[in-house]
């Protein structure tokens, strides 16, 4: 398996939505490649004939009653927000202007 | 009955009591539930404050909890039908982990980036704990999402062992440990992802468990890693554990991973006082090359008094476990970054924006993550986007889960031949404040033992075992029982904790530093 390097740290911190100074990435890119050596072992463990466990006690079809229950009022749900304008949540453009 | 050093009705001596021996007490009208309260809010000011003090605690929930408690006393002044209805720990105040959400208090999760959030919204547990009508002293310390096992990695400063003031709690949980260990609270919440309510119950002397994975509802507890998590209960006693267990457990249709199962009789079990004719599983792989000598010699005593209980001591291995650690710090990140995606500075918490140009969404969640998040967060969510990334997926999130299945077959096979497993619950004793921040690695391989419960779902309680010759420092035994037969170990756990008691000459908390030099230099600093 491929060791991390400090070009995936600095791309999957883009994915997760982190920024990253220069030093950051260099100390989270030793850190990391020592962390995934010591849990590489783990994909030589299972046969192919291993089924996934994604879940530790299985349960399907969970449902409730069709009732209306409680839901947060528009003040409830904004009350923790950074920003809020006429009962939405306000965020920064989402484009770029340029 | 166990009690520590003494058991009379004056505050310092009040704080003593297990919740079993207070809610007694209560119910006899010897004590009133506001004294119990303030009697605990008094310690809290007195021992956690200051450069010194335990720091067990974020937030302390003063007015409220006093408000309950004079509620109770009313109603048990009254009496009638709404005095016997009440609670059997009506009155008996408790002590909350900050990841689980509260009305009318700050829920931090150790973050910054949720610093001075409030939620619009009670957990399950803590709306049982409300009907109940337990006084909630506040919301305790942890690491930052409950990642660690020292709670160094809470955004607000660690918590400090009570044992040992220079040593960690455990962690995450350990602001709620440390909460008990010191009398500041009779019981507290914690949550168990990886260990993080058994760990820090070994290293502070107190009592933990994980119940069965769906045994009590996630529902208001911050995610970290949906399909491992656990709340649970904290507590000095086994007993105590099995009364607080029995107020939270049970199914909520909150909680699609609810197990709809009727909650059994988790304080009969303890009560039961008999293991003869049990079998009880030695976990190969989890003693011996790697454990401290205190840690493995204070087990082998156990052990032996078990046997003299009349249980039968049988081997068993479970080959996979050593790849449990490994495919666990795969899952938990996985799940944990997919989980933490909502800390994006939109909808609640934290926002911070970029100091140049363009000022996008996608740049101010950028910048929040960076100034919200501290470096163990951000290491496990890099870790698990890139255990769930194109190309590397089937080779470390998929084998992982397979490993977990692996892990799941090696349990069933124990437990046919065992009825509950035994271990030490951690490898050593409370390391000191420091001393293994710097290697993440280090830090992980304290969870090694209890790993492997939370993979299969399966219950898992930690008791004091006494305390290591090399260091005087507590050393925690971990029991393990089928998934939904928690009751196994409380039986098996209060039988044990009775044992180490009569061989110990009391509890081991009661010979804990008593921190009253605390109360001198920091006396209602808070």
């Amino acid at each position: 398996m491929a060791a991390i390097n400090r070009d995936d740290v600095a791309h999957l911190a883009r994915l997760a939505h982190i920024e990253m100074s220069p030093d950051e990435l260099d100390r989270m890119a030793g850190e990391l490649a020592v962390i995934v050596d010591a849990v590489k072992s783990v994909s030589e463990a299972a046969g192919d004939d291993v089924p996934a466990t994604s879940h530790p006690i299985p349960l399907t079809n969970i449902f409730r009653e069709d009732v209306v229950g409680h839901t947060f009022t528009a003040e409830e749900a904004l009350s923790g927000a950074p920003d809020a304008h006429e009962n939405r949540f306000k965020v920064p453009a989402i484009l770029d202007e340029d | 009955m166990t009690e520590f050093n003494t058991t009379g009705t004056s505050a310092s001596e009040l704080i003593r009591n297990s919740a079993a021996q207070l809610a007694e007490k209560l119910a006899a009208r010897e004590v009133s539930a506001v004294e119990v309260t303030q009697a605990h809010l008094d310690r809290i000011a007195a021992v956690d404050g200051g450069d010194r003090g335990v720091h067990a605690f974020l937030h302390v929930n003063t007015e409220e909890a006093l408000a309950v408690a004079a509620e109770v006393d009313t109603i048990r002044a009254a009496g009638g039908a709404a005095a016997e209805e009440l609670h059997a720990l009506a009155g008996v105040p408790i002590a909350v982990k900050d990841l689980i959400v509260t009305i009318g208090q700050p829920t931090t999760a150790g973050s910054k980036i949720l610093e001075g959030w409030r939620s619009p919204y009670d957990a399950t547990v803590v709306k049982k704990l409300r009907a109940a009508k337990m006084p909630i002293l506040g919301k305790t310390n942890l690491d930052e999402f409950a990642m660690g096992s020292s709670t160094e990695h809470s955004a607000f400063g660690p918590t400090r062992n009570p044992w040992d003031l220079d040593r960690i709690p455990g962690g995450s949980g350990g602001g709620s440990a440390a909460a008990v260990a010191a009398f500041e609270a009779p019981l507290a919440l914690g949550t168990d992802t990886g260990g993080s309510i058994r760990q820090p119950g070994a290293v502070t002397g107190t009592v933990g468990v994980k119940p069965t994975y769906g045994g009590v509802s996630r529902y208001g507890a911050i995610a970290m890693a949906s399909s491992l998590d656990q709340i649970g209960p904290v507590s000095r006693t086994v007993l105590d554990s099995a009364l607080l267990h029995q107020v939270i457990g049970g199914h909520d249709p909150f909680d699609s991973t609810s197990l709809p199962d009727p909650l059994a009789d988790l304080v009969a079990a303890a009560r039961i006082g008999n293991i003869e004719g049990m079998k009880i599983g030695i976990i190969k792989e989890l003693h011996g090359e790697g454990y401290q000598a205190g840690v493995e010699n204070r087990f082998n005593e156990s052990l032996e008094l078990l046997k003299q209980a009349g249980a039968e001591i049988v081997e068993v291995s479970c080959p996979n476990f050593k790849y449990a650690l490994g495919a666990y710090y795969l899952i938990m990140p996985s799940e944990a970054s997919s989980n933490l995606a909502k800390f994006d500075g939109v909808r609640y918490g934290l926002r911070v924006l970029p100091e140049d140009a363009p000022m996008t969404i996608e740049r101010v969640m950028g910048a929040t993550r960076a100034a919200g998040f501290g470096d163990e967060v951000k290491r496990r969510i890099i870790l698990g986007t890139y255990a769930l990334s194109a190309g590397y997926y089937d080779a470390y999130y998929g084998s992982a889960q397979k490993v977990r299945t692996l892990i799941q077959r090696d349990f069933e096979a124990a437990f046919a031949k065992a009825d509950v497993l035994v271990s030490p619950t951690a490898p050593t004793t409370a390391f000191k404040l420091g001393e293994k921040l710097d290697d993440p690695l280090a830090m992980y391989l304290n969870d090694v033992a209890t790993i492997p419960a939370n993979m299969a779902g399966v219950p898992g309680l930690s008791l004091p075992g006494g305390l290591a010759d090399e260091d005087g420092l507590p050393v925690g035994i971990q029991l393990l029982a089928p998934a939904r037969e928690d009751a196994r170990l409380y039986r098996v756990g209060a039988v044990l904790e009775s044992l180490l008691e009569a061989k110990w000459g009391g509890p081991i908390l009661a010979s804990a530093p008593s921190l009253t030099e605390l109360v001198t230099s920091h006396g209602g600093s808070r």
